[in-house]
């Protein structure tokens, strides 16, 4: 297990810098931030100033240099258009973030296991065909008119729910900003995560209903029911344990793509997270902010599939993560 | 028939509902604006940026404040007059408290304006507007006089852009300490309560400001960047005002009895620019696809076609659908250096072709117009109707649109054959434009710096020099209207429109909408009679 840790932290070291080569560069091909950045009324000399001051000036490789050595020692550089360290403007962002993407990853295991059991239990029934029916607009639907659908019954036409924001937050174990402590907070949550889970409830539901399909035809279960053992414990132990692998992976792989995703509902629900900071510093070409974030994300997923991996091998004993490959 | 009895009942509840989740919040002391673009720091010398500015001009004061018409008003200064063409002398006005109690006095304007080149790691400081001054004399606690290198006309207007800052607060402090509220003490019209980046800036009115007191007292700038979502909390009442409502609903703004559209044309002129080199222009081939030998666009009389070619009511009309008003100059009528004898050019194809034919282009060209993608309203689309009016006059037009990032940095290289921009005359006056636009692009004398089409002509330049050193308010005008005359009848660039700026809304709010674009929460004010 060590070992097998120890391999794969190697591994993403060389991925982490790889991508910061490729980031750096490919931000450097699109232009001059100054262009962008500086206010038109300044002259040529004006723009030079900021080039040197922002250290634009120099060869590439002397910037990228320069980037790493302050990277080896945690500092990413400054934003270009913050003055604040891009590290730190991504970890302030960063709560909101994940809450967002844990709230939706909730909703959808919390909606979609159940749905999709029942759908793969009961293929034939109403429900289930129901169910299945609804699964196809969770995947179909494209999360930025969803939102503002869900804008405007909930916000505009019910007035229910408020229409964009985080609300007021507070603070867990005194670290950490959260908004789903207090009611206001809650009601700004609801419909930004049930956007993003949207698609994952689609998904689980299809996923476990399959999966459930399958298992519901295994001999172990049809044993399982010849002993006499309840409905319950034959669904509850057997089938679901069973068919929960794949949908580990599943939500493991999916939170990463949440956090990754999530750029569409902040935007459309100005949720202050840092997939907005994200697309808000490419329009700028803000590169310190864009090569932190993307090895922070690059990151965070690393560390999802190490503790998916992990997790598999506490619900299949017969997986050994020191024999892993890769 | 139970169900729908049901139904109904949920339905009245849920109006129920919706009446009490709207109550809370809407208190008449309290205005909440949603606003487009991100606000990246509160320290008002870090970043010459628009939305960036718009807060500090809550917060901080000025010497020289601009009214909506762009004209130049009292601020910290009381009066300014010119001792000789190259000297400013400005009286200060007694008894101003920073909102930390302290008095403002010419100490601390000095330290502000010296305070402007020293901010680091900053990608575009307001030094245009300070590097001119070579000493600054402190005659006494409220009368400064500035001193400049050579004849100094635009010094207030220069001024009008420089907040000033305490120097007691702001000595040593750095732009974390203003973004962190430690250092953001000003003597404005608000007080910095919270800036949340990326998310909101709360303000609170601050009762001992020296002139008339905002009408209210909180106020919270929500940024929301997506238009939709900004249009959705208004309609929905989560905030009280927008700025740039999305052109698809301005009719449903015009119509709804509950909300109110502002709008007030802008500073901001959209323009082309032709390429001036001589070379084989990038982008125009001849109608076989072959290169020209020789760049058309250097004819007068192409430009002039092309001018002809396009129809600006209409673009006026349908593609900004009546928010805009067609241009033949640099500068709207409200500002200093307009000129009421250049009229937009009028809509003439079959001029326009006959003018090709005398060129020696009797079939035209082909050319590919380049332009901003998100920049300006409807950019692309006016950048498309234009293709197809010159395609319509044998110019057979392509399109080629870009985020402002990219397309602004190949275009400042010359990559391009014709392409879309615009300007906003931040100093109220037709120098800014003439001046960056207009003159012959000089890297040490800093003129031409946007002169993206490389148009030169030395009269123009000599009128524009001369101009811009003219102290003489009555001589100055004149001559940027000469200036702006010989270079409309060349067709150094070729202006569109001015587009307007919006507001809007809700019933019970009323905007006082301004030239310069800014969302100020002191122009904003309760109105009586039917709110809601």
């Amino acid at each position: 297990m060590l070992v097998y840790i120890i391999r794969r932290s190697t591994q993403s070291v060389v991925v982490l810098f790889v991508m910061s080569l490729l980031v750096f560069v490919g931000v450097y091909a699109i232009g001059n931030p100054i262009d962008l950045l500086i206010n038109p009324q300044a002259d040529q000399i004006e723009r030079e100033h900021a080039i040197a001051a922002l250290g634009l000036d120099k060869p590439l490789w002397e910037q990228y240099f320069v980037f790493l050595r302050g990277a080896l020692t945690g500092d990413f550089g400054k934003s270009f258009v913050h003055a604040t360290s891009a590290l730190g403007l991504i970890l302030e962002r960063m709560p909101a973030t994940l809450e967002l993407a844990i709230a939706a990853m909730l909703i959808a295991v919390v909606l979609g296991i159940p749905l999709g059991l029942w759908a793969g239990l009961k293929p034939k029934g109403v429900a289930g065909r129901t169910i299945m029916a609804g699964s196809i607009l969770g995947f179909s639907l494209p999360t930025f008119w969803v939102g503002l659908m869900l804008i405007m019954v909930f916000s505009v036409m019910l007035g229910w729910l408020p229409s964009n924001g985080r609300g007021p937050t507070t603070l867990l174990l005194g670290l950490i900003p959260v908004s789903f402590l207090t009611w206001e907070g809650l009601s700004h949550l609801i419909m930004p995560a049930t956007n993003l889970a949207l698609f994952n409830i689609a998904l689980l539901i299809r996923l476990t209903r399959s999966g459930a399909h399958e298992a519901l035809m295994q001999d172990y279960v049809k044993f399982a029911r010849a002993k006499g053992l309840s409905n319950r414990r034959v669904i509850g132990v057997h089938v679901l344990r069973n068919i929960l692998i794949p949908i580990v992976t599943v939500v493991g792989l999916q939170f990463g793509a949440l956090i990754g995703f999530a750029i569409v509902t902040e935007s459309v629900f100005a949720w202050p997270g840092m997939g907005k900071l994200l697309i808000d510093s490419i329009n700028l070409l803000d590169r310190p902010v864009i090569v932190a974030y993307l090895l922070v994300i690059v990151t965070l997923v690393i560390l999802i599939n190490l503790a998916v991996d992990v997790l598999y091998s506490a619900l299949d004993p017969r997986v050994r993560l020191s024999e892993a490959k890769g | 028939m139970r169900k729908l009895v049901f139904l109904a009942r949920l339905a009245a509840a849920a109006a129920v509902a919706s009446a009490l989740a709207l109550a809370p919040g809407a208190s008449a002391d309290e205005l909440r604006i949603a606003v487009a673009a991100d606000v990246t720091s509160i320290d008002p010398h870090f970043y010459n940026l628009f939305p960036n500015n718009n807060i500090a001009e809550h917060i901080f004061d000025k010497l020289v404040q601009m009214d909506p018409d762009s004209h130049m008003i009292p601020g910290l200064a009381t009066s300014w007059k010119t001792i000789d063409d190259k000297t400013w002398e400005f009286k200060l006005r007694k008894g101003v408290k920073f909102t930390d109690g302290g008095e403002l006095t010419a100490d601390d304007v000095v330290f502000s304006i010296n305070r402007v080149p020293t901010v680091p790691n900053s990608p575009g400081l307001f030094t245009p507007y300070t590097k001119a001054i070579q000493k600054i004399d402190v005659v006494d606690p409220y009368t400064l006089r500035i001193h400049y290198a050579v004849p100094y006309p635009l010094a207030p207007n220069d001024l009008s852009t420089i907040y000033i800052v305490s120097k007691k607060v702001a000595t040593g402090a750095t732009t974390e300490d203003f973004n962190s509220g430690k250092a953001a003490i000003g003597s404005g019209r608000y007080k910095l309560v919270r800036y949340v980046n990326g998310d909101r800036i709360e303000l609170v009115r601050n009762d001992n400001y020296w002139g008339d007191k905002p009408p209210y007292e909180k106020v919270t700038f929500k940024i929301i960047k997506n238009e939709a979502a900004r249009m959705a909390a208004l309609l929905s009442g989560d905030v009280d005002a927008i700025e740039q409502p999305p052109t698809a609903d301005l009719a449903r703004l015009k119509s709804d009895p509950k909300f109110t559209l502002t709008s007030k044309i802008s500073h901001r002129v959209i323009y082309f620019n032709f390429d001036y080199l001589e070379r084989s222009s990038p982008f125009i081939t001849a109608k076989d696809g072959k290169p020209l030998d020789k760049n058309p666009l250097l004819d007068l009389r192409v430009r002039r076609a092309i001018s002809k070619a396009i129809n600006r009511p209409a673009i006026a009309e349908r593609v900004m659908e009546g928010q805009a008003i067609p241009s033949g100059q640099l500068v709207s009528d409200k500002l200093f250096g307009f000129n009421p004898a250049l009229k937009p050019e009028v809509y003439d194809p079959e001029g326009a072709k006959k003018l090709l034919a005398e060129a020696g282009y009797p079939n035209g060209f082909n050319l590919t117009i380049h332009g901003p993608a998100g920049r300006y309203v409807n950019d692309e689309k006016i950048v498309q109707a234009v293709a197809q009016m010159l395609s319509r006059v044998g110019i057979t037009s392509k399109v080629e649109t870009a985020p402002m990032g990219p397309y602004s940095a190949r275009a400042s290289k010359q990559e391009f054959s014709f392409d879309m921009v615009g300007w906003g005359a931040s100093t109220g006056e037709a120098s800014s434009p003439l001046r960056s636009l207009i003159a012959t692009y000089n890297r040490d004398t800093g003129m031409g710096a946007v002169n993206w089409g490389r148009y030169s002509n030395p009269k123009v330049d000599y009128l524009i020099q001369q101009a811009i050193q003219q102290v003489d308010d009555e001589n100055r005008l004149i001559m940027l209207q000469r200036a702006t005359e010989f270079a409309m009848a060349d067709l150094a660039i070729m202006p569109i429109h001015f587009q307007f700026t919006m507001w809007a809304t809700k019933k019970g709010v009323q905007y006082t909408p301004r030239t310069d674009e800014y969302t100020l929460a002191f122009q904003f004010r309760p109105v009586k009679g039917n709110p809601g």
